[in-house]
């Protein structure tokens, strides 16, 4: 029986266009859009331009694009949007650790204003001086969310945040004139994979440190990774578990004394804002991801941005410039004595940044709070409903609550009855849902993670929970329709062999004809 | 909440005190903080962020924020040449349309039934770029040039096992930082010299450069200083021979008339697909991406996400998946190749939206139109007394270097003056390329009108004189 009375799932269907690949559509001849004529003064003087280029540097075929007339494109790409399931639409609240919340939209209406999207990041200072103002009073607002000194809001996004906490890492050593001594990153494996690679990248050797009984990293298994070749630690806290670890400033401890730096990775930051920080928990380092926890929208993948904020002693090293104020001017500061150069081009991913600003300001300080408060009240009432439904889990830390977001587990689901984390993931996109499993390696044995943010009613969580109740009955009553989900979806079983098959696999529609259709070869 | 008055904020539902209540009730507890009961006293925050008072209401949000932003002047209000890395170029209408609708504005990750759609936005992607640099695979996109270059050296050191890689010296300084960033310590870069005669790679230079331990040769076409490299074959070749790679950076908005690098032998295209329909957002609208041949060995050493087309149990129908998800750090951490995460992808999708719009023809048209204003710009600037075109015997693609060192102006003082004609001039290079004392680089793409360049000329003219 569903842990939700009278709450029914959606009789839901996707959107389906059964849309052709763009080069199957339109005709030789049909335009898209025409450009502005060329002035008869100008080709009077230059000619068609071609002359001064030579031979072979020009081509000698136009390119085999499609030729589609304007709304036969808006319409394909209107087919294509409505067979995205976005957070627009559904309960979003299985995309755990993505902190997937509700991005207003008076934040787009600025963020589409000419005065942000025709500005050229090399004008004078003189003209750019509102997005200044953004970007250095946001760095402000961090700084008093986090207790930290100084932000770049550079990166763009959490990974290139981690590499530039890894880039610091490396540079702050190299000033100590330890760097050839300090080669290893440890890193928890219920952090970010981004958090073992990205420092990986720059030649770190990378520790790993596994959960103990309780779910939280191993002290044990930390003191016993720590040496003088320790360079420094890339945490998140909470983990993607929800689990808060209470000896986090032991962790910092231990790493300082040993000569390492800490940096915070608070990609899970939305159930602490006002509630705990990076400097009380010690860190030197931290960042935050503006599309996860400050509402910034997701794109299908980015554009995103990973806002890093370093205590006063690492200011020297951040990536330039700083954004500055002197009284009267805003203005950029490439005066950063060690600074590791640059990770992004020019200042960061500027519309990500205005929509953050602007979402503060819809909150303040109390907002803030509540927004934490509720993701987290949402989190820990779908933490007891889900526990409600036969075949659950919520590995380790029983009995205690959770920040805002868990890492559950289907694995007596599929000890009962065969069905996978992966079957109900399918099947729960037939009720419009979407339900993620988690990053690798599977620690959790079929895992799922939820993390429903302060942004969804009671309603929309009993509907999710309605969903997955359903589908855990589907389970044991007709295991088949499971199996075979979707149903109600776009496209209908997928048959993957080809995707890990050189001769096979097909990136671009020019290699599929080569491979499949024996076309252009 | 408790602030002066008691409200609801829009943007969090069940901060409604019955429906906390009831919350509250299941759960068991009497007070949202029993919650936090894990987390330890002294990492509690005592104190109170010092954060504006919060603008409640849409209104007063709308004023403020369009306050602040009025401050601005943008390049619709003034005439702008800055190029250098970021172009002003004309965005279609429906490439905002597309890229505003609140589907793909707001999906993430989900799988490749529920965002069937995302997918294949991304596949037509790497598609219709594929066919514009003739190449076979394109990743969905990265962060930059700068991330896609570092990529792709990366990715030509781990093909050839060599830790060498050469640069032309005329590569954009800031992004040459931010691969020095990705790259250090493990990779080795040299530069290769440009001939400072023709904006040219001076071949002599690769020759005696180039060894058994060069892993890549990096050049960009057009360069940063616009000049359309000619000697591309020759360079591969070079490069070929000694069992290194070729990897070129180049501006897909110019290769509807220029021979596009696979043709003259790059192993490795990388670049910027800003100018496909983002506008400049203050360089907010970036997004690098990679293309390469079909080859295993290749294909296995990209870090990014490849999205290909796949059959479904429905005859006909097609679907899409994650190629070689092995290879990636969401499958390996750190033991994948380099790292991925969130990126640029909804770029990725409106620069599909652009290409499908210009299609071959547009594309052309848009290449001959930039060639044709940029090189009236370049005739009327060289009229003006003291003023010279840098390089002008090589040809140029939207950019090219004037030169102001026989005016009686520094290029600081002379764009302030234009300035205040409602023109941003071109960027200053006199400390991104000292040796060019008193240059500047200027951009002239389709949005320029002939009374656009005339404006310019005749600021330049009354600066000057």
């Amino acid at each position: 029986m569903s842990p939700v009375k009278n709450m029914k799932v959606r009789n839901f269907h996707q959107a389906k266009w059964d849309e052709p690949i763009i080069f199957e559509l339109g005709s030789k001849g049909e335009r898209g859009i025409l450009l502005p004529e060329i002035e008869n003064e100008i080709e009077a003087v230059i000619g068609d331009g071609f002359s001064k280029i030579p031979k072979h540097m020009i081509r000698e075929q136009v390119p085999c694009l499609p030729e589609i007339s304007q709304m036969q494109v808006l319409k394909h790409y209107l087919r294509l949007s409505q067979e995205t399931l976005g957070a627009d639409l559904n309960v979003d609240i299985g995309q755990g650790t993505c902190t997937m919340k509700y991005s207003p939209k008076i934040n787009e209406i600025f963020a589409i204003s000419p005065k942000i999207t025709e500005l050229h990041p090399s004008q004078p200072i003189c003209t750019v001086q509102g997005i200044l103002e953004i970007f250095y009073k946001t760095d402000l607002f961090l700084r008093e969310i986090s207790g930290l000194d100084q932000f770049t809001l550079q990166p763009a996004s959490g990974s290139q945040a981690i590499l530039t906490m890894s880039s610091i890492i490396k540079a702050f050593h190299d000033y100590n004139g330890e760097n050839t001594q300090r080669d290893e990153i440890i890193t928890t494996i219920f952090s970010h994979p981004s958090d073992a690679a990205a420092p990986a990248v720059q030649g770190y050797k990378i520790i790993d440190i596994y959960p103990n009984q309780e779910g939280l990293p191993d002290l044990e298994a930390l003191k016993e990774a720590i040496s003088d070749r320790t360079a420094g630690l890339l945490i998140t806290n909470p983990e993607d578990t929800g689990i808060y670890n209470p000896y986090i400033k032991e962790f910092t401890k231990m790493i300082h004394e040993a000569g390492g730096l800490c940096g915070y990775d608070q990609a899970n930051a939305n159930g602490v804002l006002g509630i705990a920080r990076a400097k009380e928990a010690d860190f030197d380092m931290c960042f935050f991801n503006l599309h996860k926890t400050f509402s910034s929208p997701h794109g299908c993948g980015g554009p995103s941005a990973g806002a890093l904020g370093v205590k006063k002693e690492l200011i020297k090293f951040l990536p330039v410039p700083l954004v500055r104020y002197n009284g009267s001017e805003y203005l950029f500061d490439y005066n950063v004595s060690h600074t590791i150069g640059k990770v992004r081009s020019y200042y960061g991913v500027v519309p990500a940044v205005l929509k953050a600003y602007s979402w503060i300001m819809s909150l303040g300080r109390e907002g803030l709070e509540e927004v934490s408060r509720i993701a987290v009240l949402n989190n820990n009432y779908l933490l007891k409903k889900v526990l409600e439904i036969n075949g659950t889990s919520a590995p380790y830390a029983k009995g205690h609550h959770r920040i805002e977001q868990v890492r559950y587990s289907w694995n007596k689901l599929t000890e009962e009855t065969g069905i996978t984390t992966e079957d109900i993931t399918n099947r729960m996109v037939d009720f419009g849902f979407h339900m993620w499993s988690s990053h690798h390696p599977f620690i959790v044995p079929q895992p799922f993670t939820l993390e429903p943010t302060e942004s969804y009613s009671k309603a929309e969580i009993d509907e999710y929970i309605a969903g997955l109740a359903k589908v855990a009955e589907e389970a044991h009553s007709n295991p088949e329709i499971v199996k075979n989900a979707p149903h109600r979806s776009v496209v209908h079983k997928l048959i993957t062999d080809s995707l890990d098959d050189p001769d096979k696999w097909a990136i671009t529609w020019r290699s599929y004809l080569k491979k499949w259709k024996n076309d252009r070869i | 909440m408790n602030t002066k008055k008691s409200f609801i904020h829009p943007y969090i539902p069940n901060s409604v005190p019955e429906i906390k209540e009831k919350m509250m009730q299941e759960i068991g507890i009497n007070d949202i903080e029993e919650l936090y009961t894990d987390i330890p006293d002294f990492l509690r925050f005592k104190g109170s962020m010092d954060l504006p008072d919060p603008l409640l209401s849409e209104y007063d949000l709308k004023r403020h924020v369009n306050g602040i932003l009025s401050k601005n002047t943008t390049c619709q209000e003034s005439i702008s040449f800055l190029g250098g890395g970021c172009w002003q170029h004309y965005v279609p209408a429906i490439c905002d349309e597309i890229n505003q609708r609140s589907e793909f504005l707001t999906a993430y990750a989900g799988e490749p039934y529920e965002d069937h759609g995302r997918f294949h936005a991304l596949f037509e992607y790497a598609s219709m770029m594929g066919e514009l640099l003739e190449m076979d695979v394109v990743n969905v996109p990265t962060y930059d040039w700068g991330q896609a270059a570092s990529t792709a050296i990366q990715m030509a050191t781990r093909i050839t096992d060599r830790t060498e890689i050469l640069v032309s010296d005329t590569i954009s300084p800031d992004r040459l930082l931010i691969i020095q960033n990705y790259c250090s310590p493990l990779l080795k870069m040299k530069t290769m010299k440009t001939d400072y005669e023709t904006g040219k790679i001076d071949l002599g230079d690769l020759e005696d450069s180039i060894s058994n331990k060069t892993a890549g040769v990096y050049f960009e076409n057009p360069s940063y200083l616009g000049c359309i490299e000619d000697q591309g074959s020759k360079i591969s070749s070079i490069t070929h021979e000694n069992d290194a790679l070729c990897i070129v950076g180049t501006d897909p908005l110019s290769l509807g008339v220029l021979t596009p690098p696979s043709n003259y032998g790059a192993d490795i295209v990388c670049g910027d697909i800003q100018g496909l329909g983002m506008h400049m957002q203050y360089g907010g609208g970036h997004a690098g991406f990679i293309a390469t041949h079909d080859e295993e060995k290749i294909v296995m050493e990209y870090p990014s996400r490849l999205f290909g087309i796949i059959p479904t149990v429905v005859k006909g129908e097609y679907g899409f998946g994650d190629v070689t998800y092995d290879r990636t750090s969401f499958s390996k951490r750190e033991k994948g190749k380099e790292f991925i995460g969130t990126a640029a992808a909804l770029w990725g999708i409106t620069a599909g939206v652009y290409l499908a719009l210009l299609g071959p023809q547009g594309m052309q048209e848009l290449g001959k139109l930039i060639l044709q204003k940029s090189q009236y710009a370049m005739k009327r600037l060289s009229t003006i007394d003291g003023i010279n075109i840098l390089f002008n015997q090589t040809s140029h693609f939207k950019e090219f270097v004037v030169d102001f060192n026989k005016t009686p102006k520094k290029v600081s003082e002379i764009n302030e003056l234009l300035v205040k004609k409602k023109i941003f001039g071109g960027k200053d290079l006199s400390k991104e390329f000292p040796n060019l004392r008193e240059s500047a680089l200027f951009c002239v793409t389709e949005v320029h009108k002939k009374e656009d360049i005339d404006k310019l000329i005749l600021g330049l003219e009354e600066i000057l004189n």
